[in-house]
């Protein structure tokens, strides 16, 4: 796959160009559909919806993008991209879980307002709190 | 750079030059530029969710009408401008031009309901000012739609030159660029359709 | 606003500093239009898209900066040489150590290490230009308008006074009105946009622009090196992009991200700041440690040792460094998790650079090693920066860091690695490659008296530093009192900093010297070197860089060419036109509507920054449109250029 050059599939109807459109849709309604059409619970709708728009990214990547498409015969072009975007990848996770788990793990929890939105489902935020990656078991520790 | 170069025929015009090549490695970089970009504004948006001071919950002024509205616009704006795309490496420049009107126009309609939708929670009391939460909300939402906004003005002023000079290697590269731009601006709404719209729906209903 | 709000006023030290800036334009201005030098300035500098003469740019600024940087840390030691000093108001104070920071990493070290890699990785790999030479203009002017928007804050407005970290609330519009914390956050903006492009200018100019045969494992450890860095910050400078735009949001438009109003969050400012600032400290030392790779390589005439084990540390640093930001903050009190695993990923970090030192030290072993200026600056890095080392792994545990935090400990440590690892290397790079860009070497015996007397004043400015820290000391105050027994290691101190002082003038004195009475260079090859930037037929390369390109057949092929006795000499014959890109006074102008726009938000004027804004998507507008292919160099101007007996 990483291999090819862009000289194919350029002729003919965009049937990958038409997959991908039809699938991402799917994906967007079935990720809406779990996040507010069923019971479960707030950690699993978040893993799977999370799940769902990197699935939903990497599919652009690769249907509309030509990630893995090189410019030369040498396959340096599609390495610098693939790993440029897995390397952008992991400094977006870090960001963004480390942002949260860093500012919620200590500095909010002694801060007034860090209360959960005023209404009548807080236990279900206390579960996001537990479940996911904020780590709950280092709540006791700090006190 | 100075010495001709021979190319298997099939290779797409916007691979055909040096400059071109380059060009597109390069946007390639500043699209990993931009993830990081958004993940500080995603992270700032994700810690400051809950701190709603006075104001409304995020959640509470979501709708799921307008969310769809915009977010099928986006995505078929991407699938048209990929068709775009492909319509330029089989040398057709009237389907080129055709598909990437429509996307523009997609993105147009996109625009008008992101506006529409803000200037609704700015009536309901939301705005940049009301509390940190709104603060991340307008910022990360707000700079996708100055993205949307500017990639309008660039593929417009492509196309002129495409217009103009026709698909040679500089503007077909030119052209490719813009279109990962524009596929780019997808991606980043997916996450804000996720991290966003429907986990704010979720915590606020359950 | 009225003008004495406008200007700074009050202080005689700022009249004087408003004399010397009006008499220094005048100066200017007068000896171009008498000389007739507007055109040569326009044609030659302003214009240029030239790597190596951006890079020389980009040093004369860092040099010029180094001095402002300079001057603002000896008046903080004159301050605090004696108890209770009057020297400076405890204001003034805090300006000067806020710029101080900010202009030596932002507007010194960066540049300066910038423009050595402009100057030099085209060269060390065989190009004869970077992949995208007009932006390497723009992210020059951006830089340069930057850091003359930062500096300007001194004589008009007010300079910022919340130090370079910029903690909010601290750095608030209600703890900070004015405009100067704006002009902080401005500067940095812009000068942050030509960083981030220099970064994807490089990139690629490495991976795609090398010469034929160099593989990635043949490249010299300086392009390495560099690479490197430019993958850090092309990750790293978004994060400061969007933390320094969404401070500005809420100091002119009312948002709520760091405020204490609207239950905006402080420390998230600090959480940014750091996830940027961690890598930084990776951009500023990779570069350096490339050069000392290449200058202690050269001079003990020995192939690197450990050539893989370097690159792999190098690439193991770029990930971690995005993995420890929060030992900054460690005193935040995230709790024992979260402090338990950026301590421990703080002390891994070491574990590569530790690497790294045996390697240098493994080099020089049974080498022939000539004590030249560079190499003596390579010898005192690798002595220094291991006592920077070593205390920083002492701040990396969290439970200790408590006690470290805030005090002169940490202000030595820093210290420690950022002038023996960044300013040595800035100045042996400069001596090693000073024949590349000037033709001719500064002068040895003046090079090893500044090498002296810098390294010694470093030490005695520092190293007491150490002790008023663990003494309890904290940084960042203007004064102290006479019963805390400070006053003796300060005065020590303060007579170290002015020894750098001494030194630093010394240097300067030696480019004087060295352009009136060095011997001029007679070919490319100054320092017996091994890379490809020795390989050149005249001391400084002609614009195109290579007449030909050469083919290369493995790491440090130049020198195993000299070895071999097969130097190719250039013949008429193989020469063929050479394609270069044109000149361009786009990205000066572009530049010049930034400082507009920027000086138009520092004091909240929407009507200039509008101005400003639109004039930069001007730019940006006629730059598409213009379709300029460049120019070929005519094989008759190669041989006139490159003086090629028919």
């Amino acid at each position: 796959m990483a291999n090819k050059t862009a000289a194919n599939e350029h002729h003919g109807f965009p049937w990958k160009h038409l997959i991908g459109f039809v699938l991402s849709i799917v994906l967007t309604l079935f990720a809406l559909w779990i996040a507010l059409g069923t019971d479960l619970s707030l950690t699993w709708i978040l893993i799977i919806i999370f799940g769902f728009a990197f699935l939903q990214a990497a599919l652009q990547l690769l249907m509309f993008m030509h990630v893995t498409e090189n410019s030369t015969k040498s396959n340096l072009t599609s390495r610098v991209q693939i790993g440029n975007i897995l390397f952008a990848a992991f400094v977006a996770i870090v960001i963004v879980i480390g942002s949260v788990w860093v500012m919620a793990a200590g500095h909010a929890k002694h801060d007034k307002h860090n209360h959960a939105p005023k209404t009548e489902n807080h236990e279900n935020h206390g579960s996001h709190g537990g479940g996911s990656e904020h780590d709950s078991g280092e709540h006791g520790s700090h006190e | 750079m100075a010495h001709a170069e021979t190319h298997d025929p099939n290779t797409p015009l916007e691979y055909r030059s040096e400059i071109g090549r380059l060009n597109i490695l390069g946007f390639w970089i500043f699209l990993g530029a931009e993830i990081a970009l958004f993940s500080t504004l995603f992270a700032t948006y994700m810690v400051l969710t809950h701190r709603i001071a006075d104001g409304p919950a995020l959640g509470e002024l979501f709708e799921v009408k307008s969310l769809l509205i915009q977010t099928f616009l986006l995505l078929t704006s991407s699938f048209t401008c990929g068709l775009a795309v492909h319509e330029m490496r089989r040398h057709n420049v009237k389907g080129l031009i055709t598909w990437m009107v429509v996307t523009l126009g997609l993105g147009l309609g996109f625009l008008y309901f992101e506006i529409q939708e803000f200037l609704h929670f700015i009536h309901e009391g939301a705005n940049i000012g009301t509390s940190a939460a709104w603060s991340g909300f307008f910022i990360l939402v707000g700079t996708h739609g100055a993205h949307v906004t500017f990639g309008i003005f660039w593929v417009t002023m492509v196309l002129i030159q495409v217009a103009k000079r026709g698909l040679t290697p500089a503007t077909s590269a030119k052209v490719f660029i813009t279109s990962l731009y524009w596929h780019f601006l997808d991606v980043v709404w997916i996450f804000i359709f996720t991290a966003v719209y429907l986990m704010g729906m979720v915590m606020h209903h359950g | 606003m009225k003008w004495d709000e406008f200007f700074v006023t009050g202080d005689p030290m700022i009249y004087g500093a408003d004399v010397s800036i009006v008499l220094t334009m005048v100066g200017i201005l007068f000896y171009l239009t008498k000389y007739k030098k507007w055109k040569w300035l326009w044609d030659e500098w302003l214009t240029t898209v030239d790597h190596k003469k951006l890079g020389i740019m980009y040093i004369v600024s860092a040099v010029l900066m180094l001095f402002r940087g300079g001057v603002d840390a000896l008046l903080m030691r004159t301050q605090l040489a004696v108890p209770e000093a009057k020297f400076l108001d405890s204001q003034h104070y805090n300006e000067i150590f806020t710029t101080h920071g900010t202009i030596m990493i932002i507007f010194m070290a960066m540049p300066f290490l910038i423009g050595l890699i402009n100057v030099v990785v085209p060269l060390q790999i065989g190009a004869r230009d970077v992949a995208y030479p007009y932006l390497n203009a723009v992210s020059f002017w951006t830089f340069f308008i930057g850091a003359m928007l930062f500096n300007i804050s001194f004589v008009i407005g007010g300079s910022p006074s919340a130090g370079w970290t910029s903690y909010m609330p601290l750095a608030s519009n209600e703890l900070s009105p004015g405009p100067g914390q704006n002009y902080y956050l401005l500067g940095l903006q812009i000068a942050g946009i030509g960083t981030l492009l220099t970064g994807i200018n490089f990139l690629v100019t490495i991976l795609k622009m090398r010469a034929p045969g160099m593989t990635l494992f043949r490249m010299p450890m300086f392009t390495w090196s560099s690479l490197v860095t430019m993958v850090i910050i092309i990750f790293a400078f978004p994060i400061l992009t969007v933390a320094l735009a969404l401070m500005t949001f809420d100091r002119l438009f009312g948002s709520h991200f760091f405020t204490l109003q609207g239950a905006g969050m402080d420390m998230l400012w600090a959480n940014l700041f750091w996830l940027w600032g961690h890598p930084e400290v990776y951009i500023v030392i990779l570069p350096a440690f490339g050069m000392f790779s290449e200058i202690i390589s050269t001079f003990s005439r020995k192939t690197l040792f450990g050539y893989k084990a370097m690159i792999w540390s190098m690439l193991l640093i770029a990930g971690y460094s995005f993995l420890v930001w929060v030992h900054h903050f460690f005193t935040m009190g995230s709790g024992a998790l979260v402090n338990s695993v950026f301590s421990i990923t703080t002390m891994a970090i070491g574990i590569p650079t530790g690497v790294k030192i045996f390697n240098w030290l493994f080099t020089m072993y049974r080498g022939k090693i000539q004590f030249t200026t560079p190499m003596l600056w390579s010898l005192g890095f690798i002595v220094n920066f291991v006592i920077g080392g070593v205390t920083g792994v002492m701040l990396a545990m969290a439970a200790a860091d408590y006690q470290y935090h805030n005090t002169y400990f940490l202000v030595s440590h820093f210290h420690y690695v950022l002038i023996a690892g960044t300013v040595f290397a800035c100045f042996a790079g400069l001596i090693y490659w000073y024949p590349k860009m000037f033709g001719y070497k500064l002068n040895e015996r003046i090079g090893k008296w500044v090498f002296w007397i810098f390294t010694i004043g470093f030490n005695v400015c520092f190293f007491p530093q150490y002790f008023l820290g663990l003494d309890g000391m904290p940084r960042r105050v203007y004064t102290y009192s006479e019963e805390s027994g400070w006053g003796p290691l300060n005065m020590v101190s303060t007579i170290g900093g002015f020894m750098m002082g001494i030194a630093f003038l010394v240097l300067v004195y030696n480019m004087y010297y060295s352009f009136r009475f060095a011997k001029r260079e007679t070919t490319g090859d100054a320092w017996d070197g091994r890379t490809l930037e020795w390989s050149t037929p005249t001391a400084m390369p002609p614009f195109y860089n290579f007449a030909k390109i050469p083919e290369v057949t493995g790491l440090d092929h130049f020198w195993r060419q000299k070895q071999a006795g097969k130097v190719e000499k250039l013949t008429a014959n193989e020469l063929k036109p050479i394609h270069m890109p044109s000149n361009s006074g786009v990205p000066f102008i572009m530049a010049s509507f930034f400082f507009v726009a920027g000086f138009g938000m520092v004091f909240d004027w929407m009507w200039m920054a509008i101005i400003g804004l639109v004039g930069v998507f001007g730019t940006l507008i006629y730059r598409s449109f213009e379709y300029d292919d460049g120019y070929y160099v005519s094989v008759e101007e190669i041989i006139e250029t490159e003086k090629i007996s028919k």
